[in-house]
């Protein structure tokens, strides 16, 4: 029992010692499993517009992450040496997500995934990309000014993501009475705003612009309400996987740094978007330009 | 209702039929050689194997198949990775796929067992005198026989998956309807979409019932 | 494999009030049997009513009810899920329509719609059943019943029927199971019925291999034991004289 203690303790000291020699040749998880398969599997949105949805090709998401996503993508080719690696998309949904990348199915999700601790427990989280908070889409004419205003009434939300939680828990505890509808993703939730099944529909406030955008009339909707909650978005990956989140890591910060950040966010946010060709109007908040100035893993509740 | 944005969408939806007719001929052929097998282990005669056998058949056929086609879907990779020990990419498409072949093999099961059943024993015993061993008289005789007899029956059950494979919507896996779904939520126009992939469904479904029914007439003479 | 099983994951609180995940999964049963049993009244009524006219000698008669058992047949159960839940509201009248989105809680509505939305796809199975059965009767039968001067209504009365739903119990335990199944479908418009409870705890707890491997014995112990409950019926309402009775 001690030799064999003593003899794992030498060899871990040993493996510690000559750990940099090796890290350059030796892959480890996922990127061993890229260069193997020369493939990387990218998880996409149906409709999380603008961070990645689908809007005229029905295999080639589009959005604001997906392109954060792209630059990670070519971040693996020169890390790797691959200059043509592949790369296949998967959908997910809010409810899919987590465990397709726990799973292996997807590598990594950049959509609008909120970093929080308990998700941390599940898998690991880049550098933030994004920062919302959870609010309200209602018809201007609804009356409904903020979340006290929705006792007793249908109340729709994507099921899966942290605003259903937050609104079953307000629900439970302030005893509102309110008819909580989930419903399978953004674009399901909107119609059911849409078509009057509910009076208000409680996501990350950026997410129901985009939604505003697809709508039939877009003047004919509002976001209201006190933030619930502020969330930073990041990309998903598999949890004690450093190497790979490095890369990731570093593709997403060195777009920040050289500034290329602002065209992105400019080509999303304030200009013309697919798949109607309508503006978000959604300038730069203060909290994201502290995000790109100082990137950061944490979760917006550690900060 | 305004069906105009539809012909602008069809090489999408195209595409998404061709995928929901990939996994139905997948799943049919899979389907009925699993199903043979289990069935044929169902009439053996080891007590093991034919328990193993009904065992399978309860199981899948008590639970729903969205049920197995979710739980496939995040239970196949994970289970991959157990046994290899690594990240296996596995798609929506190959744990939809294993889903049907599973569940589906319950169905046909008990279609070829009923269609084995239905062969006169003498047949069996006719090949058997003939010096063949069991596997040659199951193979040679009596398969080839029961397969003629219950083409109309699996034709059946394979246009109730190829109805059936509408399901993998739950997953996401951009089948004809979840793409037809996709591209009328995206245009704004989702009635109109929806009503199109009805009739789609309808129009094909219902014709392949058509020929089996004629099928079934000519086989029966 | 990087996975925390944990079997008693629900007795842990769901986080929601004062709720643990197994009540989660009551209540999701709940829904899933209210769902199966009223939708398998209106498939057997209508079911019932639907092969009765496939049989009677009219042609327009039997000719309404082709037709709906080959478009009830031939669409996909999840697309007419779609079609009652998202369009029929729409095309109510509107003060129906603003009463059924808006006043009726949303559990509520959609409920409707999946009942609606099952009996009448269950109805088509049913009524080929009830055709088979009538059909499979001895000519003799209705013609003596003629001869007695029963009218027709009475011949599928006292005659016809009581006869037919005797044979049939085998194939329409079969339908009756396939319903509470195929009511999962109602966890895709939002209702928390077994399956959508089912993928909550999945997701809220991180225990997946668990909420499916419990809604999995849930699905199997309920079938089981209908079947049980259904073969001891027909045991008991089996036509004597049959070749079926006694055999197994």
């Amino acid at each position: 029992m001690r030799l064999a203690s003593c003899l794992l303790g030498t060899t871990v000291a040993i493996a510690l010692l000559s750990g940099p020699a090796f890290a350059a040749e030796e892959l480890t998880g996922t990127l061993k499993k890229i260069k193997e398969s020369g493939t990387v599997t990218l998880g996409h949105r149906d409709a999380s517009i603008p961070f990645s949805y689908l809007a005229t090709d029905p295999r080639q998401p589009i959005g604001y992450s997906h392109d954060l996503q792209l630059k990670v993508v070519e971040a693996l080719k020169q890390k790797l040496g691959m200059p043509d690696l592949k790369v296949r998309y998967n959908l997910v949904t809010s409810q899919t997500r987590i465990p397709l990348v726990q799973n292996g199915t997807v590598d990594l999700e950049c959509g609008s995934t909120t970093n929080n601790l308990e998700r941390q427990k599940q898998v690991a989280f880049s550098v933030g990309i994004f920062e919302v908070g959870t609010r309200l889409l209602t018809k201007k004419t609804s009356g409904v000014k903020d979340f006290a205003d929705l006792a007793g009434k249908n109340v729709v939300t994507t099921a899966g993501t942290t605003s259903e939680r937050l609104l079953k828990a307000m629900n439970a505890d302030k005893q509102m009475g309110m008819n909580i509808i989930s419903a399978k993703d953004h674009g399901e939730s909107f119609l059911m705003l849409e078509s009057g099944r509910a009076v208000a529909f409680m996501m990350d406030d950026v997410l129901l612009y985009g939604e505003m955008v697809k709508a039939r009339k877009p003047d004919d909707w509002t976001v209201v309400g006190t933030p619930q909650s502020f969330e930073i978005y990041g990309c998903m990956l598999r949890k004690d996987d450093p190497a790979f989140k490095q890369v990731v890591d570093e593709a997403i910060t060195a777009t920040y740094k050289s500034g290329e950040i602002n065209a992105i966010y400019d080509k999303w946010f304030l200009q013309p978007v697919p798949p109607k060709g309508l503006n978000l109007n959604f300038p730069m908040s203060e909290q994201i330009k502290k995000l790109i100035a100082e990137p950061t893993d944490k979760s917006a509740e550690e900060m | 209702m305004d069906f105009s944005a539809i012909p602008a969408a069809l090489p999408s939806l195209l595409e998404g039929m061709l995928l929901t007719l990939q996994l139905l001929v997948f799943g049919v052929a899979g389907g009925v050689a699993l199903g043979t097998v289990l069935a044929m282990m169902r009439l053996a005669h080891a007590p093991l194997l034919s328990n193993l056998a009904g065992l399978y058949v309860n199981y899948f056929r008590s639970i729903p198949l969205l049920l197995v086609i979710t739980w496939f879907y995040f239970a196949v990779p994970f289970i991959l990775r157990g046994i290899t020990g690594e990240d296996t990419p596995v798609g929506a498409f190959t744990s939809c796929l294993v889903a049907f072949v599973m569940f589906e093999a319950a169905y046909f099961c008990e279609i070829v067992r009923a269609g084995i059943q239905s062969i006169p024993k003498g047949q069996m015993a006719a090949a058997q005198a003939l010096g063949m061993t069991y596997g040659q008289c199951m193979r040679l005789v009596i398969l080839p026989l029961a397969f003629r007899k219950m083409t109309p029956l699996l034709l059946q059950q394979s246009i109730i998956l190829f109805q059936d494979t509408s399901l993998v919507y739950s997953v996401g896996l951009m089948d004809f309807l979840n793409s037809a779904r996709s591209r009328g939520d995206i245009i704004g126009q989702p009635h109109e979409f929806l009503i199109f992939a009805g009739l789609v469904y309808f129009v094909l479904s219902f014709s392949a019932s058509l020929l089996v029914k004629r099928l079934q007439k000519r086989l029966t003479v | 494999m990087n996975y925390n099983w944990d079997w008693g994951v629900f007795f842990k609180s769901t986080g929601i009030g004062d709720e643990i995940y197994l009540d989660w999964f009551l209540a999701g049963l709940g829904w899933t049997i209210a769902l199966a049993l009223s939708a398998w009244i209106i498939a057997l009524l209508l079911g019932s009513l639907l092969g009765v006219l496939r049989t009677v000698p009219n042609r327009w008669a039997s000719g309404i009810a082709t037709t709906y058992v080959e478009i009830f047949r031939n669409v996909p159960l999840l697309v007419q899920l779609f079609l009652w839940y998202f369009l029929v509201p729409d095309l109510l009248p509107e003060p129906l329509e603003l009463w059924f989105k808006q006043d009726l809680n949303p559990a509520t509505s959609a409920y409707l719609s999946v009942v609606v939305c099952l009996g009448l796809f269950t109805a088509a199975r049913v009524c080929e059943q009830v055709r088979t059965g009538i059909q499979a009767l001895p000519k003799g039968q209705a013609a003596a019943a003629r001869a007695m001067g029963f009218t027709l209504p009475q011949i599928y009365r006292y005659v016809l029927l009581p006869q037919a739903f005797r044979i049939i119990i085998p194939p329409l335990t079969s339908e009756f199971l396939n319903i509470f199944k195929n009511s999962a479908v109602a966890s895709l418009i939002g209702l928390m019925e077994l399956l959508a409870q089912t993928k909550q705890t999945a997701e809220f707890s991180a225990n997946l291999f668990e909420a499916f491997t419990l809604a999995t014995l849930i699905y199997f112990v309920l079938n089981m034991s209908l079947m049980l409950f259904m073969r001891g019926v027909e045991k008991k309402v089996a036509v004597p004289g049959l070749m079926s009775v006694g055999g197994k």
